[in-house]
């Protein structure tokens, strides 16, 4: 049973409240068109249950959202996964900046590219690894403060000359890791970070996020998997023991 | 009528060109602000056209707001006494037009919000005597009237003091300041559009964005806390800081960097909003020298906080952000249109199809230019 | 510890009356005492705590200030010369506790309250009733009736969400982490008891907490620590925190060593990490911004709580209270630039911020400007240290107080501000199990209820003699506080009248 919803000048209050009210009578799947700018949406929704939005969701989609999936068909805005507990959300375009603010598990699947301070103060806590993957490029202060979970930059498309992630990578970095389909110039990591190769569990791993990944945006996982990728990784999981004088 | 503290400004912006010079009317820019209604707190909106009025392409057109009949007569004195006045008329208003139109940004349920007690909305149309131009350009004229009625009078204000421009704003949502000033009877080439969220005593006027000096318009998201110095530099050449907004520092800074020091708008952006100096130490020879130069010359200028901006003027559209991007902006093209807005779905609102969406990056110009021949 | 710095307290063992029980040795947690056929104090580990000499049975212990004699130099200060020779040793910021110390004047001892006298008669608290009783959220400007089918009267407005407080006193916000889990449970328990709040602080709420969600504040902070909806829901009302007083602008850092198993499943974050809050929320760059996180709160509480917003008092704070509040928020609290805090570079603590009474006295000055007072409670802090600050912050126009030190004071802290060092003595301010057993969460919950019924009685003695029975009557009524001793600029940002002018 689908619930289709004409979104068309609707208000997120509106439209929020008339999905919880039928998540409460166990409806489970929602379709909403002509979404254009409609906030929060599958903020603090605890169910898993799956919505399909077509249009542009507006600011802090899926914020504290614990289980659903939601599936966006057109690019996102900024703030999406902001503190997310647990679900997926799969973007079919690019999204903006701020996304996965204090994110803490769950899966942010972006076709094309992000903006700025992707993955802020990621966290991870025994199984809830979040996992942020991104098809396109990044700009700068992604994965600042990360403190747990996994982000892949994939860079796929892009030109030569575009770099696939801006400054300030990883800055304040102290958990978590970054896998980069490609290289990154030194001057533009964070102190925090140091660059290495993937050994086997890496492959693994990016292999099995990756798999889910391709087959979401129709891609050639092993196309994919065909260029080097280099991972990036905390120095320390305690960056600031020295700063400071007792 | 004047506030006597500092306000700063949240808000929303959005803004729309035709390349080709093609005129339209206000209707698509008030839909593209009202969907963005939650980024503002209704106590402050207003617009930026770009040729409005054809008919009188050559003069300098005015928008005025009196407290008074008493400060209109004053003022008109003055007027009368530093330019030649061609025409003047009350701004048409439509007393209680509200934007009822459903959008996703705007709850229905808030209901209308009549526009209340405005000032007094005069339009002037000027011409700068002869006689006056001997040691001064019209521009440099024009400039020192507007800051000397603003400062001198205390109940009258200049909004606007473009060419075939003009500066449409007060206290209300911007979708209802839009119905009230009935934009959708103007056609322009460049419509900006701003929302605020002033935190200060609401009843002035005044304070809301656009600001405007000459041909420039800027609407501003964000707030500048290096407003303290950037006022004090403008100081040392001559500008006068009445309007305790910081967006007018950004205004006067543009008038000083491009109309007073020739500079290109690229490079008095790159003074607003200079890269850091691990990117200048990094750069080839020839651009270090330049940014280099530009940070120790222009000190002063550098501004620090969160900001997207875009300004207006009479042959283009300027966007840009502070240099590590705090605030939202996208940019979009169709054809012969640009389109920047704090939000995509700002955009997508007046144009579903676009050929390119994009966020430009921190620092840099997103610019917008009407074809040679126009 | 510094090797060139001298000790800056000397421990004087009176070993005629020393039994040489030990008890002190045990009980030092700063590596102080100890016993080498008599007690032997290593002077510089001594932090003047007064463990020791709490529990000496003898009162053989007296602590005393170091008194190595500089030349005579104003400018000079032992404190700044320790502090520079630290830096140079280290090259590192300067770390302390607890709230500002430097001698600033303190404005609630400027401020004098009125009372009855022939013309008005004092109301006698000890037999006729006395009402503290305090709600704190956003309230309509007007109400609306209407007549039900049956003829009756029904209240058509809808009031948001408020939470009730039997005292006007709540405690801060001071995250587990910076103190111990047993402190933790004292202040919900005293909550629950005396009718008012505690804070989660930044560090999440632990699970055995969760019964006394009722009287819980939650704080989302920037570092998200432990916030998921679970947690949102689990409270009384939600605290967005921008800022606090002892550190605005700047913020927070435990270092791994602290986060232990508890604070890990609290957080939720790995064992031995640091847990380092950012200076902004990254999603917060410009007041639209929180008003969109106050609203996505909201939302994710289904509109079912009040959501606060603390910032610190800094220059502008009227205005920036002022946006809050129109940005959505139910309450606003302001912490002054003496509030405490577990960790703080000294330079902040010490230098940024500005006195809670005139943060207060603006911010309640401008809301009522703009008319739109009612939309928020404001809650003060920031060295609220008795009754008479209290009753002072509430008739400058505070709905309700805060208080951080002073809790901690009732529990056993001596203010010796080493908190960021995780040796509390007294328990409090420290996560080794050797130390935060010192602290009984049923003896300090009592300790804490006991003051909040203390300063209850005498806020109703001052009340009484002010000729009100009913604290409504003393918000914001500046005609009751007279100044003394300030100038005039600041009685004018007070909005009060100099002692001596009548009504």
């Amino acid at each position: 049973m689908v619930m289709e919803i004409d979104c068309k000048g609707m208000y997120y209050k509106k439209l929020n409240k008339m999905i919880r009210n039928a998540i409460d009578k166990n409806e489970t799947e929602f379709v909403l068109n002509n979404i254009n700018g409609q906030r929060y949406i599958g903020n603090g929704i605890n169910e898993k249950i799956k919505i399909t939005i077509n249009g542009v969701p507006g600011n802090d989609l899926a914020t504290f959202m614990n289980g659903p999936s939601l599936i966006i068909n057109a690019n996102g805005q900024d703030g999406l996964a902001n503190t997310m507990n647990a679900g997926e959300i799969i973007v079919h375009g690019s999204a903006g900046d701020v996304l996965g603010y204090g994110m803490r598990g769950g899966k942010l699947l972006i076709r094309d590219n992000v903006g700025y301070r992707t993955g802020i103060h990621m966290k991870e806590y025994k199984k809830q690894v979040p996992v942020i993957i991104v098809g396109g490029v990044a700009g700068d202060f992604c994965g600042e403060y990360m403190a747990g979970g996994v982000l892949v930059l994939l860079g796929l498309d892009k030109d030569d000359d575009t770099p696939i992630a801006g400054d300030y990578l990883g800055t304040g970095m102290h958990g978590g890791v970054i896998y980069i389909r490609g290289e990154v110039e030194e001057h533009t990591l964070g102190a925090e970070v140091s660059v290495l190769e993937l050994n086997d569990k890496d492959i693994k791993l990016l292999k099995k996020h990756l798999g889910e990944y391709c087959k979401h945006f129709g891609l050639d996982l092993e196309e994919v998997m065909s260029k080097p990728f280099i991972k990036l990784l905390p120095v320390s999981s305690r960056p600031y023991g020295n700063l400071y004088a007792y | 009528m004047r506030c006597n503290c500092y306000i700063p400004s949240g808000c929303s912006i959005s803004g729309m060109m035709s390349e080709s010079g093609k005129r339209m009317d206000g209707n698509a820019i008030i839909r593209s602000i009202a969907l963005m209604h939650d980024r503002g707190n209704g106590l402050g909106g207003g617009f930026a056209a770009y040729g409005i009025y054809p008919r009188h392409a050559d003069q300098f057109a005015f928008h005025m707001m009196f407290d008074t009949k008493q400060a209109k007569k004053q003022c008109e004195e003055y007027l009368k006494d530093t330019f030649d006045i061609v025409l003047d008329e009350e701004i048409p208003t439509r007393p209680g037009g509200v934007f009822e139109e459903e959008t996703s940004g705007k709850d229905a349920e808030y209901g209308a919000r009549p526009i209340t007690d405005p000032p007094i909305l005069w339009r002037y149309f000027l011409d700068v005597p002869e006689e006056k131009t001997t040691f001064v350009t019209e521009d440099e004229y024009v400039v020192k009237k507007v800051m000397e009625i603003n400062s001198k009078f205390d109940s009258a204000f200049v909004a606007s003091s473009g060419k075939n421009m003009g500066a449409f704003k007060g206290v209300g949502y911007p979708e209802d300041i839009g119905m009230f000033y009935k934009l959708d009877e103007y056609k322009a080439y460049i419509w900006t559009a701003h929302s605020r969220f002033p935190t200060n005593t609401p009843g002035w006027w005044g304070g809301a964005h656009p600001f405007c000096l000459l041909d420039w318009s800027i609407v501003h998201n964000g707030e500048i806390s290096s407003y303290g110095i950037n006022k004090r530099y403008l100081e040392t050449f001559g500008y006068k800081l009445e309007l305790r907004t910081d967006t007018e520092v950004i205004a006067y800074l543009f008038d000083l960097l491009v109309r007073r020091h020739n500079l290109s708008v690229e490079i008095a952006a790159k003074a607003l909003a200079s890269p850091f100096w691990k990117d200048i130490d990094r750069m080839p020879d020839r651009e270090q020298k330049i940014a280099s130069a530009i940070r120790q010359v222009y000190g002063g200028a550098l501004l620090n906080g969160p900001f997207s901006v875009i300004l207006g003027h009479s042959r283009g559209m300027v966007g840009f952000n502070d240099r590590i991007k705090l605030r939202p902006m996208t940019c979009g093209r169709a054809d012969d249109m640009l389109y920047m807005s704090s939000e995509e779905s700002g955009i997508r609102e007046i144009e579903p199809d676009l050929d390119e969406v994009w966020s430009p990056k921190a620092g840099t110009v997103v610019i917008g230019e009407l074809h040679e021949e126009v | 510890m510094m090797s060139e710095l001298p000790a800056e307290f000397i421990v004087k063992i009176d070993y005629d009356r020393c039994r040489r029980c030990k008890r002190c040795v045990m009980n030092c947690s700063f590596g102080c005492m100890q016993f080498k056929d008599r007690v032997v104090p290593e002077h510089k580990n001594c932090v003047a705590c007064h463990r020791c000499a709490t529990f000496c049975p003898e009162s053989a212990i007296t602590i005393t200030r170091n008194e190595l004699a500089y030349k005579e130099n104003a400018n000079w200060m032992p404190e700044i010369r320790k502090n520079i020779l630290k830096q140079a040793q280290t090259g590192g910021i300067l770390l302390t506790g607890m709230g500002n110390p430097r001698p600033y004047q303190i404005l609630w001892d400027h401020m004098l309250i009125d009372a009855c006298q022939v013309t008005n008669p004092s109301i006698d608290p000890l037999r006729e009733p006395m009402e503290l009783r305090t709600f704190l959220g956003r309230k309509p400007d007007r109400l609306e009736f209407a007549h039900n089918k049956d003829g009756e009267i029904d209240l058509v407005t809808e009031l948001q969400p408020q939470v009730k407080l039997d005292v006007p006193v709540l405690f801060g916000a001071m995250s587990y982490g910076a103190i111990s889990l047993n402190a933790h449970r004292a202040l919900a328990m005293a909550a629950n008891r005396s009718g008012t709040l505690m804070n989660t602080g930044e560090g999440g709420l632990h699970k055995d907490l969760y019964p006394y969600a009722g009287n819980i504040i939650v704080q989302v902070a920037s570092g998200r620590f432990g916030v998921h909806s679970e947690y949102l829901n689990t409270s009384a009302m939600v605290e967005i925190k921008i800022g606090q007083g002892a550190k605005p602008g700047i913020g927070g850092h435990l270092p791994g060593e602290k986060v232990g198993e508890e604070i890990s499943k609290t957080r939720m974050i790995p064992v031995g990490t640091d847990a380092i809050s950012p200076a902004p929320h990254h999603d917060i760059y410009s007041i639209e911004d929180l008003s969109q996180l106050i609203f996505a709160i909201k939302e994710a509480v289904d509109y079912t709580k009040p959501v606060s917003v603390k910032i610190s008092a800094v220059h502008n704070v009227a205005a920036i209270a002022s946006g809050i509040v129109r940005a959505g928020a139910d309450v606003v609290t302001i912490d002054g630039f003496k509030g405490g805090t577990g960790a703080s570079p000294m330079v902040i603590r010490d230098n940024v911020g500005i006195p809670i009474e005139l943060a207060l006295a603006a911010v309640d000055q401008r809301l009522r400007d703009e008319g739109i007072r009612n939309n928020a409670s404001i809650i003060c802090a920031g060295g609220i240290r008795s009754s008479g600050d209290v009753a002072k912050a509430i008739a400058l126009g505070a709905d309700a107080t805060v208080i951080g030190t002073a809790a901690l004071v009732a529990m056993g802290c001596r203010i010796c501000q080493k908190c960021y060092t995780g040796n509390c003595a007294w328990g409090i301010a420290t996560q080794k199990p050797e130390l935060t057993r010192r602290l009984d969460p049923e003896v300090g919950a009592q300790r804490l209820s006991n003051l909040l019924t203390a300063w209850s009685l005498e806020l109703k003695e001052i009340l009484g003699s002010l000729g009100v029975n009913s604290i409504e009557s003393l918000r914001g009524s500046r005609e009751r506080l007279r100044g003394i001793d300030l100038d005039e600029q600041t009685l004018k940002l007070l909005g009060i009248k100099p002692a001596g002018i009548g009504q």
